[in-house]
């Protein structure tokens, strides 16, 4: 049993930490989700700089071969600053790589990502398709030599500047079997991929991206796999696992920023923390983040190092619900703390508040995962 | 980030596991298992076991029979316990008279007292709680008059657990009425309670069950050489004592194994042709009791990880007696709701040979277990203490 970071994980921590101070205010961020991009090019370099875009990377492939574990600093400072860089996306994009890509696409992908050239996107979800991750109607029918996409992605996250998507498509099979479904790697710029962008409440960019015709070649087939639902899933968990620890972040900087509400804001004479009834709602938001924080941790010290599928998928829709519960009453608690200012779009607790919310239901809302914690 | 404990902390898990399967009497396992009542004569015997054994008082100083375990070892040691379904120790001599004595007692009320608890030949009552004293624990109102080498004790205490077969009890007391701060005037007094002018009266709870009582102080002469620490700094004893608070406060371990028979018992009850534990109602809500164990069972790992350098801890033992509790409850809520109907029978009537204790043992638990939310600092004051003393407000 050791809690404490790693001396690679706590140098990591610190340059994060010290890149956020510096050159990630709130201000900053305005600016930047302001942006036609919506998402900065700058703080992206900054952050291949730091190595930070190469820690999950195979060392191989110009990485640093680190797991969950290693990234739990910088998802916790992504909370806490609401950065909007696709780093989770990118992340996941490279896992599929990693994971099933042929040497060849590792080659041409990976040491890309770690240097901070390519960011990527998981163009999944689709229509109807709530959180079932078997759900995929996009077709993909073998022509000549090579591979024509056919159907719509709905809300990608950062789809919009993403350079390579990684399209789950179905290969063969009815629109929810849970075999026949493959993984392709289009770049954006081909002809036939048409995006509709959008922003999300939580000031991300995202785009519904529609496939029409597109062709590919055949070793834009993504590990020559025609059975990815098992490598989505893994994907999927550890992507979970991650923002379960972004949630952690964002939950704390709630936390200390309606704690230090509660010290300064004077009502009838006094600091409205003097007033019980605030302080007892304060230190249930304090308990949500210790339990919230040891569930993160349990998910990501288990996307490591679980090998079988079943305890992984039932770990991290445990630690998902622990997590979603806790997104939400600390958001909404912060709220109610702050008073009015609470809701105002000037500060940034209302901004956390959207991205709390949207994490709540990201990779599947609570429910969803009671289901499949429930199943297993 | 390591979860699991290290090498040497599993086999010291594995050494106390072993040696509970091979020493944990059987029929004191299934009364606990059963949620049965346990007599004074159950209590000392698993005490004297483990006196026996050198493993019932491992926080104590090793020169008076502790093991010299650390934080880590000791929260294992407990949790095990629990997860075999060990009685509980009387936590009144072992957990808080002792430490009482090692810090403030006397050399001769160390040589006195010490070595009957050890033994099991004493147990112990706290005397604390009045009728107009619960959470508000400073204005109690039992006083102490020093007449010569005795103080003469008068007043009431309430919700005394064991009292009824306790030998001692220590007691927290008014000695000085006028002073100004009412935390200023008490004294700590250790009262055999075998003295003349001691009533004990049963508060029979809604379980049924005799677990509490009243105790009136009339006359009762106690000798000074009884009291703890200084005559008026009572208050600093029990503050001494919150302060000493034990990390399996949360009992990770029995809730453990009685979620595992929940599931269990929920999986042979039916509803609608199928086991219970597959319907949804039921068990979305076991699945957030179950997840909330989880969670708890890392949060106090990550806890006790930062007490590994022996600062004492504070706020955490109340955020894990909160959650420990609401878990507690949540469990005996579940396990009635399980039996359905079959828990409403209560007490068999004479001639009933095939009445079902275990199912009737279920609702009565259930009331009992309201008190966990109350006892040790109501979990209202313990959110007062985490607001107070982590949060600064």
């Amino acid at each position: 049993m050791n809690f404490d970071p790693s001396e690679e994980q706590r140098l990591f921590a610190a340059s994060i930490e010290r890149f956020v101070a510096r050159d990630y205010t709130f201000e900053t961020r305005r600016r930047v989700v302001a942006s036609h991009d919506g998402y900065s090019r700058d703080v992206w370099a900054a952050l291949a700089d730091l190595g930070l875009l190469a820690v999950a990377i195979p060392t191989e492939y110009g990485g640093l071969g680190g797991g969950a574990g290693d990234l739990t600093s910088v998802m916790e400072a992504i909370g806490e600053a609401l950065i909007v860089e696709p780093f989770l996306a990118t992340v996941m994009g490279s896992r599929f790589v990693a994971r099933t890509g042929t040497l060849e696409q590792k080659n041409s992908l990976l040491p890309a990502v770690a240097s901070g050239k390519l960011t990527l996107a998981f163009a999944h979800s689709e229509q109807g398709a709530r959180y079932d991750l078997a759900h995929v109607t996009t077709r993909a029918r073998k022509t000549g030599a090579g591979f024509t996409i056919d159907g719509d992605k709905r809300v990608v996250l950062h789809g919009p500047c993403a350079r390579t998507l990684v399209v789950s498509v179905r290969l063969a099979g009815d629109d929810t079997d849970q075999e026949g479904i493959g993984l392709f790697l289009v770049s954006t710029d081909v002809p036939g991929v048409s995006l509709a962008a959008s922003r999300t409440l939580d000031e991300l960019r995202a785009a519904d991206i529609f496939f029409a015709d597109v062709h590919v070649p055949a070793n834009a087939l993504l590990g020559e796999t025609t059975c990815a639902l098992s490598t989505i899933e893994d994907v999927v968990d550890y992507a979970t696992a991650l923002v379960c620890f972004e949630a952690v972040g964002a939950i704390r900087f709630a936390n200390s920023a309606t704690l230090d509400y509660l010290k300064t804001r004077k009502q009838f004479g006094v600091p409205i923390g003097s007033f019980q009834a605030l302080q007892h709602r304060m230190v249930d938001m304090v308990i949500e983040y210790e339990q919230a924080k040891s569930m993160a941790s349990l998910a990501c010290a288990t996307v490591d190092a679980e090998t079988d599928p079943v305890r992984r998928k039932r770990i991290v829709s445990a630690a998902k619900i622990r997590v979603a519960d806790a997104c939400r009453r600390v958001s909404q608690e912060s709220i109610q703390l702050h008073g009015g200012m609470g809701m105002s779009d000037e500060l940034k607790i209302s901004h956390t508040f959207r991205r709390l919310t949207m994490i709540a239901q990201q990779f599947g809302d609570a429910d969803h995962h009671l289901e499949r914690f429930a199943s297993l | 980030m390591d979860l699991n404990y290290s090498v040497e902390e599993r086999a010291f898990r594995d050494e106390v596991s072993e040696w509970l399967r091979d020493h944990l009497p059987a029929d004191l396992r299934q009364k606990v298992l059963e949620y049965r009542h346990l007599t004074r004569d159950d209590l000392q015997r698993w005490h004297s076991i483990l006196a026996q054994k050198g493993w019932v008082a491992p926080s104590w100083p090793q020169q008076w029979g502790g093991t010299d375990w650390n934080v880590v070892q000791r929260y294992i040691f407990d949790e095990a316990c629990g997860y075999a379904g060990a009685p509980p120790l009387v936590p009144f001599g072992l957990l808080m008279c002792a430490p009482v004595l090692f810090k403030f007692g006397t050399q001769a009320q160390k040589e006195r007292f010490l070595r009957p608890i050890y033994c099991g030949d004493a147990f112990w009552c706290q005397g604390y709680s009045e009728p107009g004293a619960g959470s508000d624990l400073a204005s109690l109102r039992t006083t102490a008059v020093r007449h010569g080498d005795r103080y003469v004790v008068n007043g009431q205490k309430i919700w005394t657990t064991a009292a009824h077969f306790a030998d001692w009890i220590f007691c927290l007391v008014r000695t000085s009425p006028a002073a100004e701060r009412k935390q200023d005037g008490i004294s700590f007094l250790l009262i055999d309670m075998r003295t003349p002018g001691i009533t004990v009266r049963p508060l029979i709870l809604m379980d049924g069950e005799h677990e509490v009582n009243e105790v009136f102080f009339d006359d009762v002469e106690v000798p000074v050489e009884n009291r703890v620490h200084d005559e008026g700094k009572g208050w600093t004893v029990a503050k001494y004592l919150l302060g000493h608070e034990r990390m399996n406060t949360a009992r990770i371990g029995t809730s453990q194994r009685e979620l595992e028979h929940l599931k269990e018992f929920a999986s042979m009850q039916r509803k609608n042709a199928k086991p219970l534990i597959d319907d949804p109602r039921f068990r979305d809500k076991l699945s957030h009791v179950e997840i909330e164990l989880m969670a708890l069972s890392i949060t106090n790992l990550r806890f006790l990880d930062q007490l590994r350098g022996g600062r004492a801890p504070g706020a955490e033992v109340s955020m894990l007696k909160i959650k420990g509790t609401e878990i507690q409850q949540a469990l005996t809520e579940l396990m009635m709701e399980a039996a359905g109907p079959a828990a409403q029978p209560f007490a068999p009537v004479a001639g009933n040979d095939r009445f079902d204790r275990f199912m009737a043992s279920l609702a009565p638990r259930y009331c009992n277990y309201r008190k966990t939310t109350i006892y040790a600092g109501s979990n209202e004051i313990q959110r007062n203490i985490i607001a107070k003393h982590a949060l600064g407000l």
